[in-house]
C-alpha cells in the first residue's frame, strides 16, 4: 500500500462544485500548498468550511468559491483577512456563519453519519436567524428543551496538513493543538493530507508520539511530501508563520487586481516556483514559533 | 490599603476588570486581549488563586503567562488545546472578557460585522465563540473607547452573544445559563444590575460624570441614587501588573495613555 502521490496529481481530483473542508486554525498549520495547486487550477463553485485563515481570502480572491462556512476567517496576529473582508462586502460569495462549536458539531456529525447533533449553541442569536439553514429540534424527554440541530457538514474532500505520514496514510500532529483536523477527516469522502516529512513506515520515526496521531489513516486518501507546505501559516514545532510575508500578502488586498498580482509575484506555476519566490525551504523551516 | 493616584486610566481598568473573576469558583479565566488578560492574571495572583487560566496558545497554566516578550519560557500544568476549550465552554465552567465592537441595551455583542449579514457593509470576525460563550457560562465585555458606535442605539448589526433581549427567546428554550457580568470602559464599570437585567452604571471612574456616559451611550443607562468611584489601584496591585506586563504594552492600549486621575480633577 502506497497512497504517496506528487503534488501534481492532487488538482485533478478536484472538481467543480465540491464541499471542501480545510483544516488548521487561522494563521495555523494550512495546507496551504495543496491551496495554491487549487489557485492554480480552474476549478470553481467550490462550497469551503474551515475555521479560516489566509486560504479563504485567496480561494475567494482568485474567484474559486461559491460558499463559505466558516466559525471565523482571521490571521489572528492580523485580525482581519482582507480580501475575505473584499469578498464578503462585495456579495461575491454566499456565506452560513456559525459559532465555532456549531462549526466542529456539524462535522461530527458528518462523521456519525447522523443529520444533525442538537446543541443549544446558536439559539437567541443571527446564527439562526440568517437563513433556513438552521432548524431547531424539540427534546423526547420529559424537559421538551428546544435546541439548535447543527445538520452535518457533510464534505465531499478534506485537506490537511500533518507534521509527519507515512505512506500507509499514517499521521502526527506535533505542534500544541491538533485543532479539528479529526472531525475533518472523518467527515469527508476524500481525504488528502500534505505533509512535511514522508516516511515508509510512521513507526520507523519515532516510537515516543503515537498519540501526536490525531485521526485514523483508514480516512486519509492521498498523502503529499511538502516541506514547508503550510506556509506562510505556521507549523509548529517546526515553523511559525511568516509575519512579514503575510503583511505583504494584505498589502496587495489595497488595489484593485491586487490578488492576480500577489499571485503572479509568488503562486506561479508550482510549488517550487513559490517557494523560491518567498526565500526558500530552508527559510521557511527556519521561521521562529511565537505565540500571541 | 494604599492607592496609587497617579496611576494611569489602563491600570485602574486593568484592577477594575480583574474584579469581573472575583467568587467564580474553579473556572477558566479567559482574558481576550491586553489588558483584560493582565486583568485576569491579577485576579488569580491576588484574590482568585482557584482561577484556571491558559497561555493563550494550547496549555494550562498555574502561574499567569506575562504578556510582550519576556525570553520566560511559561511553565505547562495541562493541555487546553481548542476541542477541551469547547468542551469547557459547554461545560459552563469559564468566565471571558472580550472586547465586542457593538454591544446593545441587552448585552447582544457582535465582532461579526458591521450592516447585514448577507453582505456587510464592514466585514470582520465572524461569530468565532460568541454563541457558544454567552450561551453557556459567564461573560464580561471590555471597551476602551466608551462610544456610541459601540454602545448603539438599536440592536447590534449582527448578534453574536446572547443578551437579555425577550425577543430573540423562542418557546422551550433554554437561556437560565445566560450570565453577563461586568462591562469595564474607558469612563466606568457598568453591570447588568438594573431590572430585568437593564445596564447600570456600577462606578464611574475618577472625575467622569454620569451624564457624560450617558451621552457616550446609545441607549438609557440605570442610574442608582450614590454611585461610587473606580477604585484606583494598590500597590500591591502595580506591583503584580509590572510582573505580568514587564515591557509596560499597558501603556499602548487606551489611546493617549491618560492617567486613572484626570488631569483638570487632580488636586
Amino acid at each position: 500500500m502506497n497512497k504517496e502521490l506528487p503534488l501534481s496529481e492532487f488538482a485533478g481530483q478536484i472538481q467543480d462544485g465540491m464541499t471542501i473542508g480545510i483544516g488548521g486554525w487561522g494563521p495555523r498549520r494550512k495546507p496551504m500548498a495543496l491551496v495554491r495547486e487549487l489557485l492554480r487550477s480552474d476549478v470553481k463553485d467550490l462550497t469551503l468550511v474551515a475555521y479560516g485563515g489566509p486560504e479563504i481570502g485567496m480561494l475567494c480572491a482568485a474567484g474559486k468559491v461559491k460558499k463559505l462556512v466558516y466559525g471565523f476567517v482571521s490571521m489572528d496576529f492580523v485580525p482581519l483577512e482582507p480580501f475575505f473582508r473584499k469578498a464578503r462586502q462585495a456579495g461575491q460569495v454566499e456565506a452560513l456563519e456559525l459559532d465555532e462549536g456549531m462549526l466542529q458539531w456539524g462535522l461530527r456529525a458528518a462523521g456519525m453519519r447522523v443529520p444533525f447533533l442538537p446543541t443549544p449553541v446558536g439559539l437567541g442569536t443571527d446564527v439562526i436567524t440568517q437563513g433556513e439553514e438552521i432548524k431547531t429540534v424539540t427534546s423526547p424527554y420529559a424537559d421538551g428543551e428546544v435546541l439548535a440541530a447543527m445538520p452535518a457538514l457533510k464534505l465531499d474532500v478534506a485537506l490537511l496538513h500533518a507534521d509527519v505520514a507515512d505512506r500507509y496514510g499514517n499521521t502526527q500532529l506535533h505542534g500544541p493543538d491538533p485543532f479539528f483536523d479529526e472531525h475533518f477527516a472523518r467527515a469527508a469522502d476524500t481525504c488528502f493530507v500534505s505533509c512535511e516529512s514522508l516516511f515508509d513506515h510512521i513507526d520507523d520515526f519515532d516510537q515516543s508520539v503515537p498519540r501526536f496521531n490525531t485521526y485514523e489513516r483508514c480516512f486519509v486518501t492521498n498523502v503529499f511530501e511538502v516541506p514547508g507546505g503550510a506556509h506562510p501559516t505556521s507549523c509548529a514545532p517546526v515553523y511559525g508563520w511568516d509575519t512579514t510575508h503575510v503583511n505583504a500578502y494584505c498589502g496587495f488586498a489595497t488595489e484593485d487586481d491586487g490578488f492576480v498580482e500577489y499571485a503572479s509575484q509568488f503562486i506561479g506555476k508550482s510549488e517550487d516556483d513559490y517557494q523560491k519566490a518567498v526565500g526558500g525551504v530552508a527559510h521557511i523551516t527556519a521561521l521562529p514559533v511565537t505565540a500571541l | 490599603m494604599s492607592h496609587i493616584p497617579n496611576s494611569s486610566l489602563a491600570e485602574l481598568m486593568i484592577c477594575a476588570a480583574a474584579e469581573a473573576w472575583r467568587d467564580n469558583g474553579e473556572v477558566i479565566a479567559s482574558g481576550i486581549g491586553t489588558l483584560p488578560r493582565i486583568a485576569a492574571g491579577l485576579a488569580k495572583m491576588t484574590f482568585a488563586p482557584e482561577l484556571m487560566m491558559t497561555d493563550g496558545e494550547a496549555y494550562l497554566v498555574e502561574h499567569p503567562v506575562p504578556v510582550g516578550e519576556t525570553g520566560e519560557h511559561p511553565r505547562f500544568s495541562g493541555w487546553m488545546p481548542y476541542s477541551r476549550v469547547f468542551d469547557i465552554v459547554w461545560s459552563g465552567r469559564r468566565h471571558a472578557m472580550i472586547g465586542p465592537v457593538q454591544i446593545d441595551r441587552y448585552g447582544q455583542a457582535n465582532i461579526s460585522c458591521i450592516g447585514d449579514l448577507k453582505q456587510p457593509k464592514a466585514m470582520m470576525l465572524g461569530m468565532r465563540g460568541l454563541p457558544g460563550n454567552s450561551m453557556c457560562h459567564i461573560n464580561s465585555m471590555f471597551v476602551p473607547n466608551h462610544n456610541t458606535r459601540v454602545f448603539v442605539e438599536d440592536e447590534v448589526d449582527a448578534v453574536g452573544s446572547v443578551g437579555y433581549n425577550p425577543k430573540r427567546r423562542g418557546a422551550g428554550e433554554n437561556f437560565d445559563h445566560v450570565d453577563l457580568r461586568l462591562i469595564v470602559t474607558n469612563l466606568c464599570v457598568l453591570d447588568f444590575e438594573g431590572p430585568d437585567h437593564a445596564v447600570r452604571v456600577r462606578s464611574l471612574h475618577p472625575g467622569v460624570s454620569f451624564d457624560e456616559v450617558q451621552a457616550a451611550t446609545g441607549f438609557p443607562l440605570i442610574q442608582p441614587d450614590d454611585i461610587p468611584t473606580t477604585a484606583l489601584p494598590t500597590v500591591e496591585q502595580m506591583e503584580v501588573i509590572k510582573h505580568l506586563d514587564p515591557t509596560n504594552l499597558r501603556a499602548k492600549q487606551i489611546k493617549g495613555n491618560p492617567p486613572a486621575v484626570r488631569e483638570d480633577n487632580a488636586a
